[in-house]
């Protein structure tokens, strides 16, 4: 398992407010991760600084086997770079219809002009419709996608990052609004993923963090506060002081 | 050309219905029905018209006719811009201008000379080419005060490089004042606000006596093909009229066949939530590079038709307030759908020409008469503030209560409204 | 003595009915000097002129001017002189010199006219000015001043030196003093005298100042064999520079008699056109005519068949202007004068320079007030509400004309701009309610239909305006304590208007501060634009605040209105003057904060004013670059010069 991204002493400061301070992280590939913290730990800045929305005030990220940082590009060549993102609030494209999104978020050459000139082929239709299936949403195909309910459109936002078929995926609260059935469904989906990627999931639920499995990484503040199992780390001392506010 | 799935407004049910293969005239039938409105249009004016047929049409409705599809055509390129890529550009008629200027520059350019070499033939020696070129200089600007050709005039003479710059000029501008734009993220009404200033910008430049252009004079004359005078207007209209078609036409398949594809996908996501499409990876300011400059192009080629139609150009068609009103048209023939537009541009541009040219009836309250004249534009303004409210779909939106059993879900493409169906209800 | 008393028998004898008063003094001392008077000459008039003056009688004023007017007669009998009008050739009705009094309509046989010849004229002019000069009544002598720097003359120096020992008031005294050096320029008796005043001016911003120095360093280019030697040359100039074409050069040559005439420049085709012969020239075929190389050639066949004079060939003008020198000489004054002069004027520039920097700035300000009252409203409802009205310009309209209506009903100016104001605001403000209940109310989530809704109600209040008051401009007239300017020099000034304008918009920045920072609407108005969900679970009605602040942005727009139609007109199309300034106004200063729409005004003003200034001719060319300039700023500082910070902002 080789090191994928790579943040180290990333600092940002809203209005003298420490938004990140002197955080580090590291994840390799193939790995699932879940990051927890309270509200206000930075969580949310944390992956607008990897997608690019932020520019911080210091320090590096580095992303792939070449190094390469990420602050020099924008966001649309991150998410070039193979980093996908979910946003906690599912943003889909509601006018359009499903396939239309997913066809959309295939990875394609994405520059003007041959978006232009292209006409989806016999297996790019394929790739779209067997996306639908993994989310599960292949009846759904031809409808609008702002007719979906709640859950369906995480699944589609889900499906569109597969579909970019990102080496590293940030998720943003994925369960957020889910029927327990709805979670499962999300869980395996994402441990799916996990085979072959870096995941990183962003979760309050402490039930769903149980049920991915995974190295926990705990932000306060900010910072890292702790790193490990979802054992290990609501062992510690400082981490139950920061949830239940003893 | 093969399938998509996607953008079939018909399509509902599994993959295997989508792959099948048809056309892209199949797909999408109102551009079929589009094109036969335009030529039966087309044909029935041309026999209507004095030029090659029975003569019920005078020669000066068929150049409004003419011109009405010259709006129309900048109509899409505004509709492509605003109702699709959700860029309210307020400087889409400035394009509209140049594109006028760089046809009426050789049109005035060649007719000046033809008059000149006239005046010269009776000279004892034969003008050369200086002579000629100063004393077209000196008809052209004597009103401005000025007997020099300007620098922009360079290429004034050759009617191929006057073609090239009513492509080449607006696309520049529209790249250069683009790329500045959207590099620095100025979005919604700031960037409307943004191109109004850099219309009014060019505007109030053109008004100026030295900016090569004849200021306020603008360019004349424009009716008069150079080497045609023996040709009557009521011929001219009509090639007008067809020239000015066949540029309509062309212009709405390019729109639709962009918007059917994924482009179409990606412009609208654009307008929608441009920061989720920046994370699926695509360049938003590329794009929106793209459609400005292609939609500017579109905007200039209808203007250069447009204005020998007219007859004469000057810098107060490209003040700010000409493009609200393309805008205007756009909202009340109903964006997001191509038809739309044209509707909207070819109502309310012959609905204002009725109103203004004094043919509709006064009404008399007794105490006060209301003169259309005078009225129209209060009319039009509060008008336009109803549709906004209450009709955001626009003239267009008529057809949508025409029941369709195969309207289902995601409507796409040319033909059906990519309005936001939330803003739409709202 | 016995030649009085002998005059005054002849009196008695001569006239019984009219009573000519010998005895009245001005008589007498006319009558010490009458054989002056009757003969005058400009070598000895002096005395005479003198005397009348030193009298110190009120009549003697009357008595020069009369006499310079040619109308003071000499009684040859009585040797007593009178004012006369002549009725016709033989009757002239004559006047007591003393009083004035009607002494009847005589015969002109024994009466001899007075005609003084110009130079005596002038000597009279001269002590008719002093008079005026050393009036009692300031008024008098300020007229006299002013009369004199109207139009100055050789003789009113010596007056005016005479009288400026004596002037008690300071500020006449300065200006008499001034006016003395200025005439001394002119008329002084030597170049030391001139040169000393020269230099009293340094640093003078008056216009008279440099109109009088101005053609002292006048100059000209001259030629000759060689560089005359002398403080009048300033510099060899070399043809071809910038200060000299050549063909400029040649032509001096050419009026000084030292090269031959050019053939002028089409020479060449009116000597083709004297020798055509059939459809050839020199053996070429006309039609073939058609570049300047073919008529060249056949041109220069025609030199060679002698049938044209050779036209003078580049070399050979060079040859000539190489054989001669070029000079620049003085030749308004002598050089020492000139150097004098050309020292102090460029003194003068620099002090000039700093002035009009200063009434720039204060052009600017006054620019920039405008921008901020005419942006204050808009950058309310863009900042407050996210909301673009695009009808503020006819809000501004409306104000005015709200004006215009109360001027036609209280004709009182004061009062009328008094009542104007709170009621510009109260209809605007009603106006400005009435649009966001009925409009913007229900577009909140689309602000591009807010744009575009706005524009409709713009386009169509301008037209109503049009059809209500129709298309000329209609004066709203200020109260005559607003006239004028504040002059701070003949450079630096400011009307008492713009003055206005800028005391208005200060207060309504404090109106501003006050309403946000101390009172409970602006309490809510700010919880409202910072998070409308919690001001709205707050008890905070979130409409209601919406409405009261787009009709106090409405209502500013009405105030302002009327504060600009005081300096502009009012028409229909006044509003978009202001709307694109206004817009550039609040996107350059930031949109939310007060303080950002001051800075964008006194930016956009600025650089207005500037670009103006460095391209004086144009306010087109000025708007044009200014509208470039902003574009460009915008990429630098995309949300203004005062930009939300934080997480909002970034969100």
């Amino acid at each position: 398992m080789s090191t994928l991204l790579e943040v180290s002493g990333v600092s940002k400061t809203f209005d003298g407010f420490k938004a990140i301070n002197n955080l580090s992280f590291q994840i390799g590939e193939p790995e699932m991760r879940a990051v927890i913290g309270p509200n206000g730990a930075g969580k949310t800045t944390f992956m607008d600084i990897v997608t690019g929305k932020t520019k911080p005030d210091e320090g590096t990220v580095l992303f792939g086997e070449k190094s390469r940082s990420l602050l020099k590009l924008s966001e649309s060549q991150i998410a070039q770079a193979g980093i996908g993102r979910k946003f906690q609030r599912p943003t889909v494209f509601e006018d359009q219809s499903v396939a239309d999104n997913l066809m959309m978020a295939l990875k394609k050459d994405r520059s003007p002009w041959a978006v232009l000139r292209f006409r989806p082929a016999r297996e790019d239709h394929e790739a779209v419709a067997k996306l639908a299936e993994e989310i599960g949403l292949t009846d759904q195909l031809p409808r609008k996608s702002g007719e979906l309910s709640h859950g369906q459109k995480q699944w589609l936002e889900i499906g569109m990052l597969l579909a970019q078929d990102p080496r590293l995926l940030l998720v943003d609260e994925p369960a957020a609004g889910m029927t327990p059935a709805e979670r499962e469904h999300t869980t395996d989906i994402l441990v799916e993923a996990a085979k072959t990627r870096a995941v990183v999931v962003v979760e309050h639920d402490m039930e769903f963090v149980r049920r991915l499995n995974c190295k926990v990484t705990v932000l306060h503040e900010g910072s890292v506060l702790a790193e490990g199992s979802l054992d290990h780390v609501t062992a510690n001392e400082k981490v139950i002081e920061v949830y239940l506010g003893r | 050309m093969t399938d998509t799935v996607s953008s079939d407004p018909k399509y509902h049910g599994g993959l295997e219905a989508g792959l099948q293969s048809r056309s892209f005239i199949a797909r999408h039938p109102s551009v079929l029905i589009f094109m036969a409105c335009l030529a039966l249009f087309t044909i029935s004016v041309t026999i209507l018209a004095e030029g090659f047929g029975i003569g019920v049409i005078s020669t000066s409705f068929v150049k409004t006719l003419g011109k009405t599809l010259c709006l129309c055509m900048v109509a899409l390129a505004m509709d492509l811009v605003w109702g699709y890529c959700g860029i309210l550009s307020l400087g889409h008629m400035a394009f509209f201008g140049i594109g006028g200027y760089a046809i009426g520059m050789w049109l005035m350019y060649a007719r000046t000379e033809i008059i000149v070499v006239q005046s010269l033939a009776a000279a004892p020696l034969p003008p050369t080419a200086g002579e000629i070129s100063q004393g077209i200089a000196t008809q052209i600007f004597g009103v401005v005060g000025a007997s020099e050709f300007p620098p922009i005039w360079a290429f004034a003479h050759s009617l191929p490089l006057q073609l090239a710059a009513i492509v080449i000029v607006p696309g520049l501008l529209a790249l250069v004042f683009g790329w500045l734009a959207f590099r620095s993220r100025v979005t919604g009404v700031y960037l409307s606000i943004l191109t109004q200033a850099m219309t009014l910008a060019l505007a109030l430049y053109l008004f100026q006596n030295d900016s090569g252009l004849r200021g306020n004079n603008g360019l004349s004359g424009l009716q008069n093909l150079p080497g045609l005078g023996d040709v009557p207007q009521s011929t001219v209209s009509i090639w007008f009229l067809w020239a000015s078609a066949l540029g309509l036409g062309l212009a709405y398949l390019l729109c639709a066949w962009i918007v059917s594809g994924k482009f179409g996908s990606v412009i609208r996501a654009i307008r929608d939530d441009e920061a989720r499409v920046r994370f699926l990876g695509y360049s938003v300011e590329a794009y929106k590079l793209t459609i400005f400059t292609l939609t500017a192009v579109i905007a200039a080629v209808a203007g250069a038709l447009y204005y020998p139609q007219a007859g004469i150009i000057n810098p107060a068609e490209i003040a700010p307030i000409a493009s609200i009103y393309l805008a205007v048209w756009v909202a009340i023939g109903g964006r997001g759908r191509l038809y739309g537009a044209v509707i909207g541009a070819a109502f309310v541009s012959l609905v204002s020409t009725w109103f203004t040219g004094g043919q509709a009836p006064d009404i008399n309250l007794g105490f006060y008469t209301i003169s259309w004249v005078d009225w129209w534009t209060v009319l039009l303004g509060f008008s336009f503030v109803a549709v906004t409210l209450f009709a955001p779909k626009g003239i267009g939106g008529l057809l949508d209560m025409i029941p369709s059993p195969n309207r289902h879900g995601a409507d796409l493409g040319p033909d059906a409204g990519s309005l936001r169906e939330s803003e739409a209800n709202k | 003595m016995q030649r009085f008393l002998a005059f005054l028998i002849c009196l008695g004898l001569a006239f019984p009915a009219s009573a000519q008063n010998a005895d009245a003094p001005i008589q007498q001392v006319m009558q010490t000097h009458a054989d002056l008077l009757a003969k005058a000459s400009r070598k000895t008039i002096q005395v005479a002129i003198d005397a009348l003056i030193d009298s110190g009688l009120p009549a003697a004023q009357a008595v020069l001017e009369r006499w310079q007017n040619k109308e003071m007669w000499l009684d040859e009998e009585t040797g007593l002189f009178v004012f006369a009008e002549e009725i016709d050739r033989d009757t002239i009705r004559i006047f007591d010199v003393g009083d004035g009094t009607d002494l009847g309509e005589v015969p002109d046989d024994r009466f001899k006219q007075l005609k003084p010849n110009s130079g005596v004229r002038g000597l009279i002019a001269a002590g008719l000015v002093k008079f005026q000069l050393i009036d009692p009544d300031a008024t008098v002598r300020f007229t006299a001043l002013e009369a004199i720097s109207r139009d100055p003359d050789e003789t009113h120096l010596p007056a005016l030196r005479d009288v400026m020992e004596g002037e008690t008031d300071p500020a006449l005294s300065d200006q008499m003093t001034r006016l003395e050096r200025l005439l001394t320029i002119e008329f002084g008796a030597d170049d030391n005298e001139k040169i000393d005043a020269i230099s009293y001016f340094a640093g003078d911003l008056g216009v008279d100042a440099r109109a009088a120095l101005n053609p002292l360093v006048a100059t000209r280019i001259e030629v000759g064999e060689a560089v005359p030697v002398g403080p009048e040359v300033i510099r060899v100039v070399t043809p071809g520079d910038e200060a000299l074409p050549k063909t400029e050069a040649y032509d001096l040559l050419v009026r000084a008699d030292l090269a031959p005439p050019l053939i002028p420049a089409n020479e060449v085709r009116e000597a083709l056109i004297r020798n055509i012969d059939g459809d050839t020239v020199a053996g070429v075929q006309v039609a073939s005519l058609d570049t300047d190389s073919a008529r060249n050639a056949a041109f220069a066949t025609l030199v060679e068949q002698g049938l044209a004079e050779p036209a003078a060939t580049t070399e050979e003008i060079d040859t000539a202007l190489g054989a001669y020198q070029f000079y620049e000489v003085f030749i308004g004054a002598p050089p020492g004068v000139a150097i004098a002069a050309q020292a102090v004027l460029s003194d003068i520039e620099t002090s000039v320079a700093l002035n009009q920097t200063a009434d720039l700035a204060l052009d600017a300000i006054s620019l920039a007030s405008i921008y901020f009252l005419a942006a204050i409203g808009l950058a309310i409802t863009f900042g407050v509400m996210g909301v673009i009205n695009m009808a503020h310009g006819e809000f501004i309209m409306m104000g005015a004309y709200t004006g215009y209506v109360v001027q036609l009903f209280v004709p009182d100016h004061t009062l009328s701009i008094l009542l104007a104001i709170p009621l510009a605001f109260m209809v605007t403000f009603a106006a400005g309610v009435a649009m966001e209940r009925l409009v913007i109310r229900w577009l909140y989530h689309r602000p591009l239909e807010t744009l575009l809704a706005t524009f409709g109600v713009s386009i169509a209040l301008q037209q109503l305006a049009k059809n209500i008051f129709g298309t000329q401009a209609r004066p709203l007239t200020a109260p005559g304590w607003l006239d004028g300017s504040m002059v701070i020099n003949d450079i630096v000034s400011i009307s008492y208007i713009r003055i206005a304008i800028f005391i208005l918009a200060l207060i309504f920045l404090a109106i501003f501060l006050i309403v946000m920072n101390r009172t409970r609407l602006g309490l809510e108005v700010r919880a409202v634009t910072q998070n409308p969900r919690m001001a709205a679970s707050m008890g905070i009605n979130p409409d209601r605040i919406n409405m009261l602040t787009f009709g106090f942005g409405s209502g500013i727009a009405g105030i302002a209105g009327v504060a600009i139609g005081l300096y502009a007109k009012v028409t229909s199309e006044m509003g978009s003057d202001y709307i694109v300034q206004s817009f550039m106004t609040v996107v350059v200063g930031g949109v939310g904060n007060i303080w950002g729409t001051l800075l964008g005004a006194a930016m956009v003003g600025t650089m207005q004013k500037g670009i103006e200034w460095l391209n004086p001719s144009n306010t087109l060319a000025a708007q044009t670059y200014m509208i470039l300039f902003i574009i460009l700023f915008i990429q630098f500082r995309p949300r203004g010069i005062i930009a939300l910070k934080g997480r909002a902002a970034e969100a």
